[in-house]
């Protein structure tokens, strides 16, 4: 049997599965950067993200999402490819600010990233410079509609492409000194 | 043969119940939070759609044995303690298999899946998980003492150990344990505090501390099965509590269908009053330190206890 929403075509147990992925999105804030100290407001009482079902996680094995913040220090970015592949499947990206799309204001800076989906897929973006909370509302809302049609398969592409996302890490990476898979 | 029918229909009424009520008052639990942050919150079913969701993560991480058994024997505790709770006066409905002595069987069994908690958050090697579990038992030999001193109380002062009697002992005199014993009763609420562990007794979870403490490495599956034993644990105790002190629900001499119906909501809303006060507590407390809960427990609440004892004995 299959449901048919906004001519997407779902068998209806991966329906009912996507609805409640959608709905409750555990969040793990990696906060880095400018962009960490929009969350608080985006959870709390102004904004109230909770409404939609989105609720802070405390370790990568609870979360659904992880957030990125802004620049990544290519320090930071051992420990995001760590976090990332504790999560467990289904598991989302949302990147925050133009630092973690093109570098931002510190594109030529020695010690960060520029292009944050060179190392880990990125499911959304948010730009801004930094985003207010009604952007990173409208973020979730983009990702629970990419949810919803059964389309956020990043994370599988992560796996099927890994080899070249572990040559863009490692060039970072200098003191590779972890296993190579995490999960 | 009929009789085994009944009683498998009763538990499995029974876990169902339990399982709906536990989850819809931790919504419930969440919307009126919201609301006192002055927030829209979630909707009242939001667990019902979280529980879904970690059903339906597609992969888990191993870390050993007693890490998969963890979850497991969690729900198994939580279902057996409720097994041998008379959900209603006048079991005919719920007949679970409560027996006179359930009361100190139940005070047993009641840490069972904290234990299986600890022993499988152990394995997992992540030090926030340690310290959450050290923490757990800590708390734990806190408020068991005031809990265990006033179930004491409740046991001189009927001089039995099984719940249904104490609860038809109230019915036949009317007047609820609440009122006939307040400082056993006073006593039992404090160590509830601590049994929920909203605020300040969340030292175990303490999210932005620990990690969630004990299980900071459980994710998807595990933690949904996690907050379903959890649940059924919480209606459990409050039910419990309810038998104990507040007389259940229910009458012996009248187990009619509509009856029956009515003992439940009786039951559902006493048990929600009861659940308001560690509830009402947290909103309002920020978070103690261990030592701090310790010594909270072993002072004011130990001290009714006693006294709670020295009441019924005289
Ligand atoms: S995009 Fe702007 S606000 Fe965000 S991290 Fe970069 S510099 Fe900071």
């Amino acid at each position: 049997m299959t449901i048919t929403e906004n001519n997407i075509k779902q068998p209806i147990g991966e329906y009912i599965q996507n609805w409640a992925r959608k709905h409750s999105l555990f969040v793990l804030a990696y906060g880095t950067g400018c962009g960490a100290i929009e969350i608080p407001p985006t959870m709390t009482s102004r904004y109230d993200a909770e409404r939609f079902g989105i609720r802070g996680a405390a370790t990568p094995r609870q979360a659904d999402v992880l957030l990125i913040t802004g620049y990544l220090a290519t320090k930071s970015l051992k420990r995001v490819i760590r976090v990332y592949e504790q999560m467990q499947d289904p598991k989302y990206v949302i990147a925050f600010g133009s630092c973690t799309i093109n570098g931002g204001m510190y594109y030529d800076s020695y010690n960060t990233i520029n292009a944050l989906d060179r190392y880990i897929p990125v499911d959304v973006y948010i730009n801004g410079c930094m985003p207010r909370p009604e952007a990173v509302i409208s973020g979730f809302v983009e990702l629970q509609k990419q949810i919803a049609s059964g389309n956020a398969y990043n994370a599988t592409k992560y796996k099927e492409n890994l080899e070249w996302y572990r040559e863009n890490q490692k060039k970072i990476i200098k003191n590779w000194r972890m296993p190579d898979y995490n999960w | 043969m009929e009789d085994l029918a009944i009683k498998i229909l009763g538990a499995v009424l029974t876990t169902i119940m339990a399982f709906t009520v536990g989850m819809f008052y931790g919504g419930f639990v969440r919307k009126l939070t919201a609301r006192v942050q002055n927030r829209r919150g979630p909707v009242v079913y939001q667990n019902f759609i979280d529980l879904l969701k970690l059903q339906s993560k597609t992969t888990n991480i191993a870390h050993g044995f007693m890490h998969h058994m963890a979850p497991i024997w969690m729900i198994i505790a939580s279902l057996t303690t409720l097994m041998f709770l008379p959900i209603l006066n006048g079991n005919l409905w719920f007949p679970n298999i409560s027996f006179h002595g359930d009361l100190i069987f139940l005070l047993y069994m009641m840490v069972f899946g904290s234990l299986g908690m600890a022993l499988g958050a152990g394995q997992t090697g992540n030090p926030n998980s340690a310290i959450g579990v050290t923490r757990g038992l800590s708390q734990m030999v806190g408020f068991e003492i005031p809990f265990v001193m006033s179930l004491i109380a409740l046991m001189i002062q009927y001089k039995t150990t099984s719940i249904q009697d104490i609860m038809i002992a109230q019915n036949e005199s009317g007047i609820w344990n609440m009122f006939s014993n307040p400082f056993a009763f006073l006593a039992a609420l404090f160590a509830m505090f601590g049994m929920f562990r909203y605020s300040p007794f969340d030292i175990v979870g303490a999210p932005a501390e620990l990690a969630s403490g004990p299980v900071s490495e459980f994710g998807g599956k595990y933690l949904g099965t996690m907050m379903t034993a959890n649940s059924i644990f919480s209606f459990f105790k409050l039910t419990l509590y309810v038998n104990l002190f507040m007389a259940g629900a229910g009458n012996i001499n009248d187990v009619g269908i509509v009856a029956t119906l009515i003992a439940i909501v009786i039951l559902l809303i006493k048990t929600f009053a009861l659940y308001m006060v560690p509830v009402f507590y947290g909103w309002v407390s920020p978070r103690y330190r261990t030592e701090q809960a310790i010594r909270y427990f072993w002072a004011w609440p130990s001290a009714l206890g006693l006294i709670g004892i020295v009441w019924a004995l005289i």
